[in-house]
């Protein structure tokens, strides 16, 4: 039985409702607990900044594109190498590190959870494979759901009940988290070389439109209670002027029922919430988005911050990444998945003097501090498409000091500083609220019950900062704040301590989350009735090899939700 | 001049990668300290005293220190890593990297370099009187960025992909060169004054490739010009005559080809073009 006492830290626990109380937490077998005995291990943490683990809601981690992108930039890694030492394994990568390395980088910054946002549901075995290998941090992926023939099919059809049946048997034989849309229709339309742009262009062959596969699998969600909400990546991404068509898609779900939380969580906003009508005419569309959701409780956003630096962009969408392959003129990647879905990667740089770049890096800092509440954003680089995550430390300088920030201004784009509302915003964030869109909203998000609180029952995954917030002015000294973001003090994964003073002292197993909703026995014959009839047609491989068994997932962590189908 | 000299105190076996071993780093350092300093040996750090001997005398500012090795250091690398002065001499085989990042100065080696020579390298000079492997002048795997200046003199032969990703500056190859000299070449000049195994300049956007023996026949994506008379290289004319190509067309690029008419009799149906003849003969 291992029991440990941190004693006398500043404890932000947004969840419960502290604010920086000095506090004792106390952990027995992992969990968080009212009290433990005298021989519990004291861990002195007076003057210092106690959070629940950090928890990420977007980061390509893992899967085959990251492999992909890793194989494309050999020069990625022998800019940054990780020479192994006693606890940890050597790893390399700047924007695309190898998992050991992943997982170790995360744990130095106190993040405990980790979701990987996008992965093919035929290639998910892939992916689960380096989720497997990802150490110390707890993970989960989510399927991509956007583009599949089955999906759309059964949308064009009208008939819900089978399709929330099937989005529950491919989360089980996938063992995903959520439902992930990248692109609603547009990778199908990249199959014959085209793109959808808005809401209401219509899917080659399919006759379905962007609108109704983005309501069926909202009220797919809805009808399965699945822990997250959809997770969704609109159409005409990094297009100028898509900022619209994001609305449009947050504003289509408006009437599903919500029961009190978010159905939609529209992802990486940076690069769909541009106004203008061509490149040297890119504005930001912060200002209407935050406004749209500063009005509306049905979706949250995360901004996939823009940092200046060495960037790989890897997503779904196709299409997308040709066009900027076209821009950039570096190196591409393009990958089709059957009946699923497709992939691009490129390799790219952002920089300081370059116009769209330095809208970019306003509108994600425009709509971090323009949206109100910090329960409807969370803190993402949209790893590695906006930058890589160990750029957080960064971002929360930038969020806490208008200083930090007016330094970087004075260096980006003069056309650009000149055009963004950003210079005239004051607005810094607090500890409370660093905290509240690094781990507890976030872990509210992904309803996960035992995740970025620290109330009693919760898994101990804390980190404690170097950071004393009586004494220190987050807006001066954001510098240190930096710092200490970077390597925290002490990380901890379920009562175990893992990083001390910034570097790993000892590797742990983490989990993998998934969903399993129930669904009554006769829409689920029904269904794969329908499936074993037509997987022969649609897919290379058979039904019966698809499924994942669950004993290929190292440390397998189920959650069921019961459900209205 | 102050003069360093290195000497291996054993033979290496596993590679060693020792960027400190340039005239920047030992400048105004006692040899004590030049000894203590950490190097990595395979995937452990040592001491570079336990590899390398160390005598003679370190200048007080890199222009004035001359490092001397002698004996073999072929699994040395990254020797003279991002030098701005002073100079390198090694009396035998230098290893990979030789001269990464190197800024000014100059280093001369007396035997064979490794791969990498003068990779990413801005200014200064380096000769190698023997042999050089592959990339000379090139870009880290996977990179776009070449040699951007300074001159790369190797007296025998070279391997492949000789200034890829080339941006300027000069590599002058006085014996052969492997398949795909001055791929993705960007800008800057290469001689090859014996035969090249072909594909030369292939992804190539601008620059100038001469070559003095034979080309190995050119690439289809390349566009026959003239024959001229003369072609320059760096300050030095030479006179041909030469037929002249531009491409890569795949990439529109314009950069130039120069092969000696008289050793490439397998380019010689391309002066039907001189003379009017359409391609259907």
């Amino acid at each position: 039985m291992s029991e440990l006492l941190i004693r006398n830290g500043y404890v932000f626990d947004p969840l419960n409702g502290i604010e920086g109380e000095r506090k004792d937490i106390s952990v027995r077998n992992g969990k968080v607990v009212e009290k433990v005995s005298r021989k519990a291990r004291l861990l002195d943490a007076s003057g210092m900044t106690v959070m629940p683990g950090g928890v990420d809601i977007h980061s390509h981690i893992a899967g085959s594109k990251a492999n992909s992108a890793r194989m494309m930039r050999p020069e990625d890694h022998s800019k940054d190498p990780e020479p192994k030492t006693k606890h940890t394994r050597s790893g390399v990568g700047h924007t695309i590190p190898s998992v050991f390395t992943t997982g170790y980088r995360y744990a130095r910054m106190g993040y405990t959870t980790v979701f990987e946002p996008a992965t093919p549901p035929l290639k998910t075995r892939h992916t689960h494979e380096e989720l497997n290998d990802i150490p110390i941090i707890d993970k989960g992926c989510f399927p991509l759901f956007g583009n599949n023939w089955f999906v759309m099919e059964y949308v064009k059809q009208g008939r819900i009940e089978e399709l929330a049946a099937y989005v529950a048997w491919m989360l089980e034989a996938t063992r995903g988290y959520a439902i992930k849309i990248v692109n609603p229709g547009g990778i199908e339309a990249w199959r014959w070389g085209r793109n959808l742009r808005l809401l209401d262009d219509r899917v080659p062959n399919f006759d379905v439109t962007p609108r109704e596969i983005v309501r069926a699998l909202c009220q797919v969600n809805s009808l399965l209670n699945l822990p997250h909400a959809v997770h969704i990546h609109p159409n005409g991404l990094a297009e100028p002027g898509n900022y619209q068509t994001t609305i449009d898609t947050m504003e289509c779900v408006r009437d599903i029922p919500t029961r009190g939380r978010p159905i939609m969580h529209v992802t990486h906003v940076q690069f769909t919430g541009r106004k203008g009508w061509s490149w040297p005419d890119v504005r930001s569309g912060a200002p209407e988005i935050a406004d749209y959701v500063n009005t509306h409780d049905h979706v949250s956003i995360d901004p996939g911050q823009l940092i200046f630096t060495n960037v790989t962009w890897m997503t779904a969408d196709g299409p997308a990444m040709f066009a900027l392959f076209k821009l950039t003129k570096t190196k591409w990647f393009n990958a089709d998945v059957e009946s699923e879905t497709g992939a691009g990667v490129v390799a790219a740089t952002y920089k300081k003097s370059n116009y769209v770049n330095a809208i970019q890096w306003g509108i994600a800092l425009e709509l971090a501090l323009l949206v109100k509440d910090p329960w409807k954003i969370f803190l993402t680089t949209d790893h590695p498409n906006g930058g890589p995550f160990t750029a957080y430390p960064r971002v929360i300088s930038w969020l806490v000091s208008e200083e930090a920030r007016r330094k970087v201004i004075d260096k980006v784009n003069k056309t650009a500083r000149r055009r963004l509302d950003l210079p005239g915003i004051d607005r810094e964030y607090s500890l409370h609220e660093i905290a509240t869109i690094t781990r507890a909203a976030t872990a509210r998000s992904l309803g996960l019950q035992s995740k970025g609180h620290l109330g009693v029952g919760a898994d101990a995954d804390i980190a404690i900062y170097n950071i004393e917030p009586s004494k220190i002015d987050l807006a001066k000294e954001y510098k240190l704040v930096r710092k200490a973001f970077a390597r925290a003090a002490f990380t901890i994964k379920d009562g175990r301590i893992v990083v001390k003073n910034g570097e790993v002292v000892r590797s742990v197993q983490g989990r993998t989350f998934w969903t399993r909703p129930q669904v009554s026995e006769a829409t689920m014959k029904t269904v794969v009735n329908d499936l074993e009839s037509k997987f022969d047609d649609y897919y290379t491989i058979r039904m019966a090899n698809y499924p994942i068994e669950e004993q290929y997932l190292t440390a397998s962590q189920m959650i069921t939700t019961s459900t209205g189908v | 001049m102050a003069d360093l000299v290195i000497t291996p105190a054993r033979q290496l076996r596993i590679p060693v990668t020792a960027e400190c071993i340039s005239p920047d780093f030992v400048a105004g350092k006692s040899l004590s300290e030049i000894e203590l300093t950490l190097i990595w040996e395979g995937n452990r750090k040592v001491k570079l005293g336990s590899l390398l001997k160390v005598h003679g005398e370190t200048g007080g500012a890199p222009n004035d220190c001359t490092i001397r090795i002698r004996g073999n250091v072929s699994s040395v690398r990254r020797i003279g890593y991002g030098m701005t002065n002073g100079s390198i001499e090694v009396d035998g085989d230098a290893g990979m990297y030789l001269g990464e990042r190197m800024r000014g100065g100059s280093i001369v080696v007396t035997g064979n370099a490794g791969s990498w020579l003068g990779t990413q390298m801005r200014n200064g000079q380096i000769q190698v009187k023997r042999n050089a492997g592959d990339s000379v002048g090139g870009s880290v795997r996977g990179g776009t960025k070449g040699m951007r200046g300074g001159i790369i003199t190797i007296h025998g032969d070279c391997g492949t992909e000789a200034g890829a990703w080339m941006r300027n500056g000069m590599i002058r190859i006085k014996g052969n060169s492997d398949l795909y000299a001055g791929i993705h070449m960007k800008n800057g000049t290469i001689l090859v004054e014996r035969n090249c195994a072909g594909r030369v300049g292939a992804h190539m956007t601008n620059g100038k490739i001469v070559v003095l023996g034979n080309m190995g026949g050119v690439l289809p994506s390349f566009q026959f010009e003239e024959i001229r008379d003369k072609a320059k290289a760096g300050d030095e004319k030479i006179t041909g005559p030469f037929y002249v190509f531009s491409g890569d067309v795949n990439e529109e690029g314009r950069g130039q080809l120069f092969a000696r008419v008289s050793e490439n009799s397998d380019l010689k149906w391309n002066e039907r073009y001189l003379r009017g003849e359409s391609d259907g003969d």
